[in-house]
């Protein structure tokens, strides 16, 4: 009786499900490390892992230990939570906005983070090799304060809440427009066009190192926050019916996800899709309920973005594809198979 | 007393709503709110549950101002069952019951035997413990009603609001929903549109007209072919029974 009442009847069990995923993330991180241009063994590949923590000592080439370490491995664990921390943004956005269609850009911070890049690369405000980071940190911030603004510190509904990122992506859009079309030369509209479809071409163990403190501090905030997000099932009034302090809750988790989204977004530029497609897949294997939903959707935008970077670095020899593209190329066949599959019964 | 409002306005920007109503439920009994489109039932109902806060007056439940009573608190003894709640999400039966128990579990806590038993007991209630693994969206209006008034008994309430809860159901359904409410142990206050519907199970009857009450007592007091010309501009047949217990309305053309 206990069993049948205390878990929920969609989804495989968790535990398996959680050891599973994790198998699937090392793996997926230990193939994005081996696989390039220049493929290294696996074995290596650990043995330059183990060395570089100071548990091994084994011989290996000096350069083939820097690209496991210094390059790649560092890149496939960005790739890791970045992904995370974009699927989770998603999730709660849905859950918060009660639409299926949210995703982590829906306030706005992806075109304020381009808006904020492009005023570095193009007009060169700042300097040094954060600067970029930097710009579109703080462009993303800007747009999410745009929207902050516009709904009422976010305490109005969801609706409001949605038309209020429309604008600010509008506004932040057409700066990002205005500033490309009246100073950029060819050169720097093809960077910024390759910074907006998002790389790890870029990305070294500080960024890791601040990911690694936003993307666990966001997922543990957003647990802490599970049961109050499923109360808005129902809708705002009907979370506060069953004693969710609703405008709380909603610009805590608003800032939580505008933080890991500009994060991440200054670091690997817009990359689409994840927030959208993981949480629906994530859904669909461990059902609606936030507690199995958060870490589901965050294990699964990992090694979905992992995945990802692989086949932008193999898709094409001697090439990179901007990440953005293969999210997209790789996320839609497999979100209409969730789609058609998840369809209504009648 | 269950509940006591006393002075309750309520208006938005410079439209006044709800103006210097008071009310009070015994422990209890179940209040039948009736009055025309846009009188003010749903606002006052809200204004009660704690869902809005007035813009002057004070609302008492079992003693305790309400506006002193911190959100979740409130919830552990104050359910609110709003009119065709709806989701997109595919939750179960046992997962939208289960939520009423949001207000009795802290962030991280398991699930205790506590809140087992009041989600099997709310399921039993309106008979749906059998079909808890369905798939909320499969349900027909009036399971979905029956549901979500399990979720509220599953908050374990003294106080049990509910508006319009049988909007959109069939004539069984209706009166099916409103015996099960009028039989819980709970106080309960029910804003209704059917008239004879509310006379049949509500032990008083509030009749609101433009924010205000205009008349309140029992039924039979109040639902008068009086009142019902003024407050809802019908003419109408009030018809008791030899007993003097049911009565009935019939609306002329």
């Amino acid at each position: 009786m206990m069993s049948s009442v205390a878990s929920t009847s969609q989804g495989v069990r968790l535990p398996l499900l959680m050891v599973g995923s994790l198998v699937a993330l090392a793996v997926a991180i230990a193939t994005a490390t081996a696989i390039g241009d220049y493929t290294i063994g696996l074995g290596t590949v650990v043995l330059s892992i183990t060395n570089e923590l100071g548990l091994t000592g084994a011989e290996l080439s000096p350069i083939e230990q820097s690209v496991v370490w210094d390059l790649r491995l560092s890149r496939a664990l960005v790739a890791a939570l970045a992904g995370a921390g974009l699927a989770l943004s998603g999730t709660i956005l849905q859950a918060l906005l009660r639409n299926a269609l949210a995703e982590p850009f829906v306030l706005g911070v992806s075109a304020g983070a381009s808006t904020g890049a492009v005023c570095v690369i193009v007009l060169g405000i700042g300097a040094g090799s954060n600067a970029l980071s930097f710009g579109a940190f703080a462009g993303a911030f800007a747009a999410f304060g745009v929207v902050a603004l516009l709904s009422n510190g976010a305490t109005t509904g969801p609706s409001h809440t949605i038309l209020a990122g429309v604008a600010a992506s509008q506004l932040f859009s057409s700066l990002t427009s205005y500033i490309v079309t009246t100073s950029g030369n060819a050169e720097q509209v093809r960077n910024v066009m390759f910074w907006l479809l998002g790389s790890f071409g870029g990305v070294r163990w500080p960024d890791f190192q601040l990911l690694l403190i936003i993307v666990p501090l966001g997922l543990a905030v957003c647990m802490y926050l599970g049961r109050a997000l499923d109360a808005f099932t129902f809708g705002d009034e009907d979370a506060a019916a069953l004693g969710v302090p609703v405008g709380r809750i909603r610009i805590v988790l608003f800032a939580v996800t505008a933080m890991m989204t500009a994060a991440i977004v200054s670091m690997i530029g817009a990359v689409g899709f994840v927030g959208l497609v993981v949480p629906h897949a994530a859904r669909y294997v461990v059902g609606p309920m936030h507690m199995r939903l958060l870490p589901a959707s965050a294990i699964v935008g990992a090694v979905f973005m992992v995945t990802a970077d692989i086949v932008s670095r193999v898709i094409v020899s001697q090439q990179t594809i901007p990440i953005g593209v293969v999210t997209a190329l790789v996320g839609v066949p497999f979100f209409a198979v969730i789609l058609y599959r998840a369809r209504p019964q009648a | 007393m269950s509940i006591l409002a006393e002075n309750l306005t309520w208006g938005v920007r410079r439209r006044t709503i709800v103006s210097g109503i008071s009310i009070s439920v015994e422990r209890g009994e179940t209040l039948g709110l009736v009055g025309p489109n846009g009188s003010g039932k749903s606002s006052l109902l809200r204004l009660l549950a704690g869902l809005k806060r007035p813009g002057a007056g004070t609302v008492t439940i079992n003693g305790r101002d309400i506006a002193q009573v911190p959100r979740k608190a409130l919830s552990r003894e104050v359910a609110f069952v709003q009119q065709s709640a709806a989701t997109e999400t595919s939750v179960t039966v046992l997962d939208v019951v289960r939520l009423g128990r949001t207000p009795h579990r802290s962030a991280l806590a398991g699930w205790s035997a506590r809140d087992e038993s009041a989600v099997v007991k709310a399921l039993e209630r309106v008979d749906m413990w059998g079909r808890r693994q369905q798939s909320w969206q499969t349900l027909s209006g009036g399971e979905r009603q029956r549901v979500h008034i399990a979720r509220a008994l599953a908050q374990t309430p003294q106080v049990m609001f509910l508006d319009e809860p049988t909007n959109h159901l069939d004539i069984h359904h209706q009166i099916e929903i409103l015996r099960m409410v009028r039989d819980l142990d709970q106080t309960s206050v029910v804003a209704l549109h059917d008239l004879n519907l509310a006379a049949m199970f509500c032990d008083k009857i509030v009749v609101l007209q433009s924010g205000s009450v205009f008349a309140s007592g029992t039924p039979e007091d109040v639902l008068t072919e009086t009142l019902l010309k003024s407050v809802f501009k019908v003419t109408a047949d009030v018809t008791r029974t030899a007993a003097g217990a049911d009565m009935h309305i019939r609306f002329m053309p």
